[in-house]
């Protein structure tokens, strides 16, 4: 530290770690150009901004709510399973309560019903993958590993296993709308999740408190936090988020079934950690979220453009950038770590 | 052939533009026990990497035995017959007791077959000339600390060695096993070989010691005989400060804030009542296991007592967890600071506010950034914590200005009891007296305060009474300007 100035700089209560949203800036910034150079005449066009802008709100909005169990010291493996019970709830009401064909007036009041039942059983979800972990104290992957199976097994018995289409067509116009014929309504539902809890984790008593226990949970408990409530809270919150994003897959495919998804939890859990969520717990920010969320998009998009590069590489990349990505937090923050404890 | 078994002189040693030494001297006598103290940061451990050979000196001499050294390899210090003994005592927890004797001369000896016959000859000799007894076949994780240490040193002892140098050993022990451990240093010393003790903890100095050298900000500041050392002139050197010992006693007689009545803990204790009076510093004292925490953290909400009743201000109350304790007004500073009282990677504003959030946010839980500012300005100030950014990580701090971080976060809860489980554990000199004195103004200004504490002078020093505990009850109650250390450590143990 050169700076001896005596004028204390205003306090902040976030630690600042703004260096690695930085970095993923840049990053994102590097494979947007990159996509932009190689295929200029496809990956500018509107359009296909409009199919990212449709693509990454569902896993988005997971890879929030995960996050938020992984500053806890946590993990949420049962967004997906979350997603689809309640999507499924949601799509079993309509098909029950909306007759083929009938008039948008009579639907519209039914499609409120459902989606605010499908909140509910996002909610109870998650309150219940909290309370295991919470009160009964077991190690959150262990818990949700158990409730991701048992919300999938729930949904499978309901549904046989089926998928349940035909769907009023009313709910998937709703879902597929798009604000001036370009933003697609799951866009502004996603910037609406990230803005609301973004806040709350920066501006409100909520953040602090995540921050903390997930840093020290012994000593949050003799600091008079209150433990298992903020835990439930949290996983409460990542099974609405998870509600959210299943309603959203379910206007997508204007269907529900038990295994939509399935492939969402790793990338949720890749997301969370690019985007510098510490995965002790402790750290992260919506922001660096985010950008990782649109890292990953632009990259998945861009290897759409390339008929001759096989899906099957889609993983190799993935895994390379989120391992690149490790390697160099650890070295960065290593370096800065040692100097800091020099000073 | 001179008679001593270390000579350096003049040793320079920088790290990246810092000077950690500035120019020091040690000389050990054979056959001496010497004791190095000083507070963290003034350089001790760096000497002890230059002796072994683990740093090489910017600048100065060493003469080891009778032979001098420009440079000089860890490789030359063992031979030499120079040993040290880590705080961590660099001990392998999975491998038993004789294989982490034996491995060095295994290793040394380039050898590449395995001979269990040969290892245990070598283990055995090693405890043999200690008189120490061990299961060889057990591994050393399930040892406790203090045999642990014992095998670092049998182990030492195994190279021939002429100088031990044991930096903090007493660190994690229990007072008999320091006692054994300084038995088994006079031990060594009957054989010759010289011993280096690094502490800080001026009883030991003054038991185990011949000779002394202090150390202060990489520079000597006195050496000498022990015996013409007193309690008062080491804390000067260690502190450059000076500091008063009078005990303290409240200016008058404040109304009982907190009382507990009859009040039992299955397995903890049992039927204990005392009062508590604004304005008191009461001091808690007792082995481990008498039941002493256990009461304190039952005060502050963590355990429910299983009979009895505990009154705040003359009303009964249920206290039903951490934040109704804290909402009567009770605050507990836990004993290990790095695990349970503060969150180290975490700023210094958060770890001040951590437990006043809700009162510092308004609606919507959205937090009032210029009352936290404000807040933690004032504790700052008022506490005088070593920092200009209070956004840097709390681990940032030396231990003593955490511990004032800790407070800190009680005080700006409007407390009307504060209870303390080792205060100062950890806590260099001169911060030890400032958190007294914090302490005794906060009394003044009518807190009532509890303070546990192993450490009889501190107890002795800071309290206005005394209660000491045995066995999940209260022994005896006691008025520190009446009474001495060694009647306090009777009483604890039940001896008197």
């Amino acid at each position: 530290m050169s700076d001896n100035s005596t004028a204390t700089a205003a306090p902040r209560i976030a630690v600042p770690r703004d260096r690695n949203i930085l970095r993923l800036s840049i990053f994102l910034a590097a494979v947007f150009l990159l996509m932009t150079a190689l295929r200029p005449s496809i990956f500018l066009m509107p359009s296909n901004f409009n199919s990212m802008m449709r693509q990454f709100p569902e896993y988005g909005i997971m890879a929030i709510g995960i996050s938020l169990t992984m500053i806890t010291g946590g993990m949420d493996l049962a967004v997906v399973g979350t997603a689809n019970l309640s999507a499924i709830i949601a799509a079993k009401f309509l098909l029950a309560e909306v007759p083929r064909g009938a008039p948008p007036e009579q639907a519209l009041p039914m499609i409120i019903v459902a989606v605010l039942l499908a909140l509910i059983c996002g909610l109870a979800c998650g309150a219940f993958s909290g309370f295991l972990i919470a009160r009964m104290r077991i190690p959150a992957i262990l818990a949700t590993l158990g409730t991701q199976q048992l919300f999938t097994g729930i949904a499978i018995v309901i549904t046989n296993g089926r998928p349940q289409s035909r769907l009023p067509l009313l709910y998937s116009q709703i879902g597929n709308t798009e604000l001036w014929d370009f933003i697609p309504l799951p866009f502004v539902i996603f910037c609406a999740v990230a803005i609301i809890i973004g806040l709350a984790l920066s501006k409100t008593r909520f953040g602090p408190k995540l921050y903390m226990l997930g840093t020290n949970a012994k000593a949050a408990r003799f600091a008079g936090l209150n433990n298992e409530g903020i835990l439930v809270r949290t996983y409460m919150i990542s099974g609405f988020l998870s509600s959210i994003a299943g309603l959203i897959m379910m206007a997508r495919a204007n269907s529900a079934k038990a295994d939509y998804g399935a492939s969402y939890t790793m990338q949720c859990i890749l997301i969370a950690v690019l985007g510098g969520v510490d995965p002790n717990g402790g750290f992260g920010k919506i922001g660096g979220v985010t950008i990782a969320i649109l890292i990953l998009q632009v990259l998945s998009s861009g290897l759409n453009m390339f008929e001759n590069v096989s899906n099957f590489y889609r993983d190799v990349i993935w895994g390379g950038v989120l391992i690149i990505v490790l390697v160099i937090n650890l070295v960065v923050d290593g370096k800065a770590r040692r100097n800091g404890a020099r000073a | 052939m001179s008679d001593n078994i270390l000579k350096v002189e003049n040793i320079k040693k920088s790290f990246g533009g810092v000077e950690a030494l500035k120019g020091v001297s040690l000389e050990i006598r054979k056959g001496e026990i010497h004791c190095l103290a000083g507070e963290n940061g003034c350089g001790k451990s760096t000497l002890i990497k230059i002796v072994s050979g683990v740093y090489e000196a910017d600048e100065g001499s060493i003469e080891l035995d009778g032979k001098s050294f420009s440079r000089m390899s860890p490789m030359d210090a063992i031979a030499r017959g120079v040993q040290v003994i880590y705080q961590d005592f660099s001990v392998f927890p999975n491998l038993t007791v004789m294989e982490n004797l034996a491995l060095n001369m295994e290793l040394m000896a380039e050898r590449k077959l395995v001979s269990y016959k040969r290892i245990r000859a070598i283990a055995s000799e090693a405890l043999a000339k200690l008189g120490v007894d061990l299961d060889l076949e057990e591994r050393v994780e399930n040892l406790s600390v203090a045999n642990r240490q014992l095998i670092a040193i049998c182990r030492a002892l195994l190279h021939d060695a002429k100088l031990v140098i044991m930096d903090e050993p007493t660190t994690a022990l229990t007072k008999r096993e320091v006692k054994a451990l300084f038995a088994i240093i006079k031990r060594l010393q009957a054989e010759g070989i010289s011993i280096l003790f690094v502490s800080h903890k001026l009883d030991e100095v003054f038991e185990i010691s011949e000779r002394y050298t202090i150390f202060r900000n990489g520079q000597n500041v006195a050496t000498g005989e022990t015996s013409g050392l007193d309690r008062k002139a080491f804390v000067r050197y260690m502190t450059g400060r000076e500091f008063s010992e009078e005990s303290y006693r409240p200016a008058k007689q404040g109304e009982v804030v907190l009382a507990a009545k009859n009040l039992s803990l299955t397995g903890a204790f049992k039927d204990l009542s005392f009062e508590l009076r604004a304005g008191e510093i009461l001091g808690i004292t007792g082995l481990l296991g008498s039941g002493r925490t256990e009461l304190v953290q039952t005060l502050f909400g963590i355990y429910k007592p299983d009979s009895g009743e505990v009154q705040v201000r003359g009303k009964r109350v249920r206290i039903r967890g951490v934040k109704s304790a804290i909402r009567m007004g009770i605050g507990y500073v836990p004993a290990d600071r790095l695990t349970e009282g503060l969150f180290l990677p975490q700023s210094i504003v958060r770890n001040i506010v951590v437990s006043k959030l809700d009162r510092l946010s308004g609606l919507f839980g959205v937090l009032k950034g210029k009352a936290i500012g404000a807040e933690v300005e004032k504790w700052v100030r008022e506490l005088s914590i070593a920092t200009n950014d209070p956004s840097l990580p709390v681990q940032t701090l030396s231990g003593g200005n955490q511990q004032k971080v800790v407070l800190a976060r009680w005080l700006a809860n409007d407390l009307s009891v504060l209870i303390l489980n080792g205060p100062t554990v950890g806590v260099d000199i001169g911060s030890k007296y400032d958190i007294h004195a914090l302490l005794r103004s906060l009394a003044e200004r009518g807190l009532a305060i509890i303070v546990i504490s192993d450490d009889l002078p501190e107890v002795l020093a800071c309290t206005s009474r005394i209660l000491v505990m045995r066995g999940g009850g209260i022994a005896e109650v006691l008025d520190p300007a009446s009474t001495t250390e060694q009647r306090l450590g009777e009483i604890s143990t039940g001896v008197a």
